[in-house]
């Protein structure tokens, strides 16, 4: 064997020779190509899975946490709730249509292999600037496939977040989370087990698309556009109707007790599926290569076993239950094929994946089931700090602020449903508040569930300004904002998945920003009582020798206890007082301002305490759970003033707003935490609102300041601030329709 | 009695347990059928409801129209009965050719989801008949191929024989004439590209396309039958229940 042929399959030589040694002898190139997949960064997590241990994971409504294809949380009423995040940047980048469209398709899979119905989806997505023409065809190309894919599978697309960002030019993040719905007992584990039961290949045949996706694609930087292209035939193409059919005949399956595990096959494939189910059973297994439907004459083994054709799923089933699941196939017109065979352990309790060519011909491949996962690499990266700026450069504390802050505010607005009409997020008659609020709100309901008067609200943050500067706080502070989000639907939070985006763990400084974002995220939701049930992390989002900014992306599910009205949203009602809750501060460290109106990305970040932040989230969801505000927005992106206008726009009425909030153009944009804005109904029930908003906030500890009062055409803060409302909504409309014309 | 409904599963329809929800909320009845079977089960009324039928591949509604449930919709249809095309289900009607025209993608060449609002132009219709003519509805659209068109005979004909149901206050995709749905001479089959069922529960943000979903019951019912058409031939009235189906 050429020496070299593991270096051109991603391996490393001290990786090759640990394959060597744990198989006692040489491996073949099929065995490379198996290794080489599952222990890429992607498969195998090996230079985060260290870090990753200090994450909070447990909590009395966990009922699956990390490690398997989803987080399952119990939402009460029988009713249990499967939460997922992934990335699909890489794929993205270099064919941006089909590189989202399945990231979807993977996602969903993910979810119904749990034996839930995958019932919403969110993409949180970040872009370079929109004025270079290759981000607007990255940026168009995103939003096409999420629409195209998402659409016509039949899973609404409920929300989301979008940030332009230099960081991102070359190397989008295409984030995407799903979230699933089952009967508690449905709940089930991709495991195979009982010796005997069959493998069954459902959905697409297996084509050459994808090959070394895991390894050539998302465990790699980019050099330059030419490298991105050669590494195009590495981006699967999905079929959302193929996929449709397999959830459809996948949930029957599971329905009638048709399988005993089952698996979707996603980043290294068959490889990968045959191996992680196996292994979860402490089984062997022998998969039949020459009995995998092919897209195509010639295809080599690896080619086989490696390929991530898209929409494509595992189920181990009983020999008895094969014709009845055959039935179901056929009625849905999915291909099922029988590839497996579950074998024993052998003396030493572990099972073995061979690959043979027909059930009695040669043995191809032949090694421990769980070496490919568990025994994979774990690697202690060298972490070191970045150097801070030199003499506190790029800091906006020492910046002066404009006389008039009306230009500045103008343009940190921005309408983004220009992405979110191109999504189906009404499908289900689920949505109570569609993409555009602070959070998404659902309806806890899908055909076969148990009725619930619950509810389920959903926000995605992410926040690379703060995170650059300090990555620890920055996660946070991430947490602190998604947290608050769902409170302001009038939701309680209960579990959190994360996206970890970072640039190339090879790089001591982001090693040590991966790990110092984990030690935040894992504080906030240590603080906040907030198990961590799922996770995903892409490294090497690098382009031309430049890392991105650190990026964390969180998920947070909040629970409604009972949802039978609308949660009052960005509204203002005219007359109706307006209020800021939560502490008073002016911080401008890697504020919206500071990085987009001034170019100043150094600074210090404003501070957070997480335990008067707990009693914000209690406050606020309690004022909105019970009806006592007519509005509510929390202080977020753009500070005080863009929660202020974004309130005015969506509701066409004005505000004068003035007093100790709106001094300076430091407490108009701060972005510092445990803030929102609450508006009161107008007249004597405001009166009496207003009572009871003062108690309650007392009550909790919680400061508060009245602003002014909502009402008229101009948008009035302080004296720094004077604009009619229709100027500023025109602003807030055109921002991204104005940027792709 | 309560109207028993069938909505019809085609592979890739994804608006069918929404349909089913809404006209079970709204007093009738509803039951899926499957394509492939050449039945109706003795439905009083038949719904095609939204999604991506056989993927819209090829076109939309092209492979959808060749499903062996097709003739029997046909038959219903040609016996007065009533069915409703939703969104897919309207491109389905005029693939089959039980609706003029066609659907075209969007001005903009975007998918769109969002709340519009509609002006009813028609009471005579199973879909219309408990609102009144210049009603104003807010329903949500849900589309990337809904632009309305036909040639200028049709556009005539749909005119002068008052099928023209529903038009968009504010075009929102090119539709011809800002048609928004559109329904057979004798009304008992009527097509539309928003969503109704997605708007009874004002929970989700409006409700006012349950009058809509309550006419199309009632239709199914026999009560609110839709008055003839001036231009329409006569067709065979239904007794109040069920049992106007053609046998197989």
């Amino acid at each position: 064997m050429r020496t070299d042929v593991h270096r051109e399959l991603g391996l490393t030589d001290d990786e090759a020779g640990s394959i060597r040694a744990l198989l006692a002898r040489e491996p073949n190139h099929l065995e490379l190509a198996m290794y080489a997949v599952m222990w890429s960064e992607h498969c195998s997590y090996k230079s985060s899975r260290l870090h990753l241990r200090r994450l909070p994971t447990e909590g009395e409504r966990v009922l699956v946490g990390p490690g398997e294809n989803a987080g399952v949380i119990d939402a009460g009423d029988g009713i249990a709730v499967a939460l997922r995040i992934e990335s699909h940047n890489h794929p993205s980048a270099v064919e941006p249509y089909q590189g989202a469209a399945t990231g979807v398709g993977g996602i969903l899979r993910d979810i119904f292999t749990m034996g839930a119905r995958p019932i919403a989806v969110m993409d949180p997505l970040r872009f370079g600037p929109l004025d270079e023409a290759r981000t607007r065809w990255i940026f168009e190309g995103v939003v096409s496939g999420i629409s195209g894919y998402g659409n016509s599978v039949g899973v609404p697309t409920v929300g989301g977040e979008v940030a332009f960002d230099p960081c991102y030019a070359e190397n989008p993040l295409v984030n995407v989370l799903c979230l699933g719905v089952m009967p508690r007992e449905r709940l089930v584990l991709g495991r195979a087990s009982g010796v005997g039961n069959l493998a069954v290949l459902m959905g697409s045949s297996t084509g050459r698309d994808g090959i070394g996706g895991v390894s050539v694609l998302a465990s790699a930087g980019f050099g330059d556009v030419e490298e991105e292209q050669s590494k195009r035939p590495s981006v699967q193409v999905g079929d959302p109707f193929e996929e449709k059919r397999l959830i459809e005949a996948c949930l029957e399956l599971l329905e009638a007790g048709l399988v005993v595990g089952i698996q979707d096959l996603g980043g290294g494939g068959l490889t990968c599926a045959t191996s992680e189910t196996a292994a979860r059973g402490g089984v062997g297994m022998d998969v039949d290569v020459t009995a995998v439907p092919r897209r195509e004459p010639g295809m080599e083994p690896f080619e086989v076993m490696t390929s991530e054709s898209q929409e494509r799923m595992l189920a181990i089933v009983s020999p008895d239950d094969l014709p009845r699941l055959e039935e179901v196939c056929a009625r849905w017109d999915v291909r099922a094929a029988v590839v497996g065979r579950v074998t024993a352990p052998g003396p030493d309790g572990v099972g073995r994946l061979r690959v043979v060519e027909g059930w009695d011909g040669p043995v191809l491949a032949d090694v421990p089931a769980p070496s490919l996962s568990e025994d994979a690499p774990v690697y202690d990266r060298p972490r070191r700090p970045p150097p801070a700026p030199e003499g506190g450069a790029g800091d906006p504390s020492k910046e002066a602020g404009p006389a008039d802050c009306g230009p500045d505010l103008l343009q940190l607005l921005q309408d983004p449903s220009w992405i979110y009409r191109q999504y189906d997020h009404q499908l289900f008659l689920n949505t109570v508040v569609a993409p555009g609020g602070d959070a998404a709100v659902l309806r806890l309901k899908a055909p076969g569930l148990p009725p619930s008067r619950r509810g389920l609200a959903l926000s995605t943050d992410g926040n690379a300004r703060w995170c650059a500067i300090d990555p620890r706080l920055g996660s946070a502070l991430t947490v602190a904002e998604a947290t608050l989000n769902v409170a302001c639907a009038g939701a309680q939070p209960v579990a959190l998945v994360n996206c970890l985006n970072f640039g190339n763990p090879e790089h001591p400084e982001v090693m040590w920003q991966l790990s110092e974002a984990i030690d935040g995220l894992a504080g906030a939701c240590l603080a906040l009582d907030l198990p961590v049930v799922g996770g995903n992390v892409s490294l090497y989002n690098e382009s031309r020798g430049r890392d991105i900014d650190p990026t964390p992306v969180v998920g947070v599910l909040g629970l409604i206890d009972l949802l039978e009205r609308r949660p009052p949203g960005l509204h203002l009602e005219a007359g109706g007082s307006l209020w800021l809750l939560g502490p008073m501060a002016g911080e401008l460290g890697g504020s919206r301002w500071a990085v987009e109106c001034r170019g100043l990305r150094g600074g210090t970040l404003p501070a957070l305490d997480l335990a008067g932040h707990g009693r914000v989230l209690e406050l606020v969801r309690a004022l909105v759970a019970h009806g006592i505000v007519a509005g509510v927005h929390d202080v977020a992106d753009g500070g005080l003033a863009l929660a202020l206008a974004e309130m005015s726009v969506a509701s066409g009425v004005g505000m004068e707003v003035s007093g100790p909030a709106v001094t300076d153009h430091a407490m108009l944009f701060s972005e510092s935490p445990s803030r929102a804005v609450v508006c009161l109904p107008p007249g004597p029930d405001g009166e009496r609102a207003a009572a009871e908003l003062a108690r309650r906030a007392l009550g909790a500890g919680v400061p508060l300041v009245g602003l002014g009062v909502a009402g008229g055409d101009r948008l009035v803060l302080g004296g720094l601030v004077d604009l009619e409302v229709s100027v500023a909504a025109e602003a807030w409309r055109g921002a991204i329709p104005l940027a792709l014309a | 009695m309560t109207a028993r409904i069938g909505v019809v599963v085609f592979p890739g329809s994804n608006c069918e347990h929404d349909a089913v929800e809404a006209l079970c909320a709204l007093g009738g009845s509803a039951e899926l059928l499957w394509h492939d079977e050449a039945s109706l089960r003795g439905v009083d009324g038949v719904v095609l409801p939204g999604g991506f039928a056989h993927g819209d591949y090829l076109r939309t509604g092209a492979i959808a129209r060749f499903s062996p449930v097709m003739e029997a919709v046909a038959e219903l249809a040609r016996a007065g009965g009533p069915v409703l095309g939703i969104c897919n289900g309207f491109q389905i009607l005029t693939e089959a050719g039980l609706l003029p025209g066609a659907l075209q993608k969007n001005r903009g060449l975007k998918f769109l989801c969002a709340t519009v609002e509609l002006r009813v132009e028609t009471t005579a219709s199973a879909l219309t008949s408990l609102t009144a003519a210049g009603d104003s509805l807010r329903v949500p659209i849900n589309h990337f191929e809904g632009a309305y068109t036909c040639d200028p005979a049709t556009l005539e004909e749909l005119r002068a024989g008052d099928r023209v149901v529903l038009r968009y206050v504010d075009n929102p995709n090119g539709s011809l004439d800002d048609i928004a749905g559109i329904c057979s001479p004798a009304g008992n089959v009527v097509g539309l590209m928003p969503h109704p069922e997605r708007a009874w529960d004002r929970l989700l943000g409006s409700g006012d396309g349950a009058v809509l979903v309550r006419s199309f019951i009632a239709a199914c019912a026999g009560e609110r039958w839709p008055a003839p058409h001036p231009a329409a031939p006569a067709y065979p009235s239904l007794p109040a229940s069920s049992g106007a189906r053609p046998g197989p």
